[in-house]
């Protein structure tokens, strides 16, 4: 089929990543490289209190200890990484804004090509955006709204200031500074992020949300997440992550940690979309990202949500650790890789509490060169009694040069939990792929139709807004894989 | 100009020669039928004709109102009107048949020149097409071909050919696996498409479906060549004699 191939090409050359553009803004950088000097630097531009920086500073002589310890267990390849190439501070000069209308219009002009509702009028929508920019958070919409509710909605960095008495209580309770290497980098040299606290017994009305863009060369984003829902509250937060095109590997490594009361649920949607890379394998955003949630209450839920179509290697597990008697843990994943992408995700899901369940669904699609492993653990602890986990592992491949791998790990110390695996492994046939363009649909337009039934269940509990682009992003992400 | 044209047409299957040489031209508003035993050639002529891969035409066109299609890719010939009711339509799972009707219209639609259909007009749409079919309108919402019944399954196809308003449809073996009352109703719905500026290619191993979908041109394909060609009453004497003289003439 070479006109189709052609045409793919053209079509991937001119769509292939519509977010790679760079925003030119004079910004406030750190020197190069890591050092506890750098550390300081910069707590001192956050105006941290002492506490905050001891909590850096403790992770960073810890993190140099672990020179040795950088995870090589993933089915994942790259050069080592020269941590001291890269800049751990950017921030677009002008800071501390009184509203929106002081926020630098390109910057805004940014946005709106990424296509988020950061202006008044649009957010009609209901969704209230925390934008963060290379490391610093931009702008936060609707926050008077949620103020008068109880909600707390902030850049993480006010929240020290604000909350210090939530921040020292729940930072780090989840994901400690020592849980791994890059998450122990995170919390020594974390510039930012968004920090969520929703009161007892409150239902949050809108749907909660970060955009993240990485726009400065050579910076690392580290950003750092907090999401505390009292008893009985619920809250769906959704993030969002696009980076311009650049021929150096970027890294980003941040660290989520949500926490779930009694009778508290908390969702969260992830839509990532990191530059992969060109399709040779050059350049690309490096995910590697520690995101745990706690359900510490009884019948509390957790539900984790992915679609994972960018970077160039994604080192993910979202995880759930269930407390409290009868909670709920749930992911939910779709990762794409496509030319020379490495995908190496899945979950955790630890049972400790009696009653817990956990679900687990993921999606594979691997395409061109790539290589998409889905890594799990359910473990079930002696006190989890009638636990139970069911998961389900389906990749789909496309093209004959990618690989697709499962490795699930089932851990039980109690007879009476019990756990199901499913796996399957399918490819995208001829035969469908003839019957949909005899319908007139193009090669790409088809298999975009194909892999998103395919990924249906999981697209489906995103909500209404992100499914949409999640779907359109799904067939991008794909463009040229057939030919 | 006659709508559809096929000219000497010659291919084959991994290097064995299936058709050797077809003629066979197709009026506009006229049903043509083709029959013949197995392996000689009808599925391999409607596969050529819609451009599925694994084909390789050594000689001879395929001619849409004068212009020859078979450097064009299936997805264009289907929207410039071409239409294959699969024998065996595949399953797609995941994917409702609302969203592979909506989808295949839409990107005939975009050919046109014209702009996506709106949901309500949609739904309206399908529910008129699916009313005129017997269908019930629920299977719309289930993943396309997946756990249907061979009754069913002919049956979506039917409501995509009714949906997309191709100019030629062609047919390829629509009654096999089907019982009386199916048979009928798909019978039914390619007869409410019959129409002055279409044609059909209606592939069949059995007399029975030309009882309902009352044939122009009846064509005895044997050998991977057209061997003999009248009315409908040449469908009955093949009912009654069977093909052995065609393929003994042939060999």
């Amino acid at each position: 089929m070479a006109v189709t191939r052609e045409t793919a090409e053209t079509v991937k050359d001119i769509e292939q990543y519509k977010y790679g553009f760079v925003t030119d803004i004079e910004s406030d950088k750190a020197p190069k490289g890591l050092s506890e000097d750098i550390i300081r630097f910069i707590s001192a531009k956050k105006n941290e209190p002492e506490w905050m920086l001891e909590y850096r500073l403790k992770a960073y002589r810890y993190w140099l200890t672990l020179a040795d310890e950088e995870p090589t267990w993933a089915k994942l390849q790259f050069p080592k990484i020269d941590y001291q190439a890269a800049y751990y501070y950017a921030a677009p000069k002008r800071e501390k804004l009184a509203s929106l209308d002081e926020v630098d219009p390109k910057l805004l002009e940014t946005y709106k090509k990424l296509g988020i509702p950061l202006l008044e009028q649009q957010m009609l929508a209901g969704v209230a955006v925390d934008a963060v920019f290379d490391s610093v958070s931009v702008a936060t919409t609707y926050k008077k709204k949620l103020e008068e509710m109880g909600v707390i909605f902030s850049p993480i960095s006010e929240a020290v200031h604000k909350h210090p008495e939530l921040v020292k209580k729940y930072l780090g309770s989840v994901v400690p500074y020592s849980d791994n290497f890059y998450a122990t980098l995170n919390a020594a040299v974390f510039t930012d992020g968004s920090f969520v606290y929703i009161p007892k017994g409150l239902r949050c009305p809108m749907e909660l949300s970060t955009y993240f863009r990485i726009n400065e060369k050579n910076t690392g984003q580290f950003e750092r997440t907090l999401i505390i829902a009292d008893e009985g509250s619920y809250v769906s937060y959704l993030e969002g992550c696009t980076a311009p095109q650049r021929d150096e590997n970027q890294l980003h490594a941040a660290v989520v940690e949500l926490i779930a009361l009694d009778n508290a649920e908390i969702k969260y949607s992830t839509v990532q979309n990191w530059y992969p890379g060109d399709a040779e394998g050059k350049g690309g955003i490096y995910n590697f990202v520690t995101k745990r949630g706690a359900c510490r209450g009884a019948n509390s839920k957790i539900m984790w949500t992915q679609v994972e179509t960018g970077s160039s290697i994604t080192w993910k597990y979202p995880s759930c650790i269930l407390q409290g008697d009868n909670s709920v843990g749930e992911f939910y994943s779709v990762a794409i890789t496509n030319n020379r992408q490495q995908a190496d995700t899945g979950t955790k899901m630890i049972h400790l509490g009696k009653g817990t369940r956990s679900k687990i669904i993921s999606k594979g699609i691997s395409a061109g060169r790539a290589d998409n492993t889905y890594r799990g653990l359910v473990r079930i602890g002696a006190k989890a009694d009638k636990a139970r986990n069911y998961t389900q592992c389906d990749s789909l491949l496309i093209g004959d040069k990618c690989g697709a791998h499962t490795v699930p790990y089932i851990e039980s110390r109690n007879p009476t939990a019990t756990t199901e695996h499913e796996a399957t492994t399918s490819k995208i046939s001829d035969d469908q792929l003839f019957y949909c363009m005899q319908r007139g649909m193009k090669q790409e337009e088809a298999v975009s139709l194909i892999v998103n039934g395919f990924c249906k269940e999981v697209l489906q509990t995103l909500p209404m807004e992100f499914a949409v682009e999640a779907q359109k992003l799904v067939g991008i992400s794909l463009e040229g894989s057939v030919g | 100009m006659s709508l559809l044209e096929i000219k000497n047409l010659h291919a084959s299957v991994a290097g064995k020669e299936i058709l050797k040489g077809v003629n066979l031209t197709l009026e506009p508003g006229e049903v043509h039928a083709i029959m013949g035993p197995n392996g000689t050639g009808k599925s391999t002529l409607s596969n050529v004709i819609a451009g599925r891969e694994g084909y390789e035409v050594t000689k001879g066109g395929v001619l849409l109102d004068g212009k020859d299609i078979l450097a064009m890719e299936p997805d264009e010939r289907a929207r410039a009107g071409i239409f294959l009711a699969f024998q065996y339509p595949v399953e797609i799972p995941g994917v409702t048949t609302s969203a592979f009707l909506k989808t295949a219209l839409n990107a005939k639609r975009r050919a046109e020149g014209k702009s996506e259909i709106d949901a309500m007009e949609f739904m309206k749409l399908v529910k008129k097409k699916t009313e005129a079919l017997g269908m019930p309108y629920d299977m719309i919402k289930r993943a396309l071909n997946v756990g249907f019944s061979g009754g069913e399954k002919k049956r979506a196809e039917v409501l995509q050919m009714t949906m997309l308003e191709p100019r030629v449809a062609i047919l390829d073996e629509t009654d096999s696996g089907l019982d009386i009352d199916a048979l009928r109703v798909v019978s039914e719905g390619v007869n409410s498409l019959r129409a002055p500026d279409r044609a059909f290619l209606v592939i069949t191993h059995y007399q029975r479906l030309l009882d309902y979908i009352v044939p122009d041109h009846v064509h005895v394909l044997a050998n991977g060549r057209i061997a003999a060609s009248g009315g409908k009453e040449l469908a009955l004497e093949l009912e009654a004699e069977g093909y052995a003289k065609y393929l003994n003439a042939a060999a």
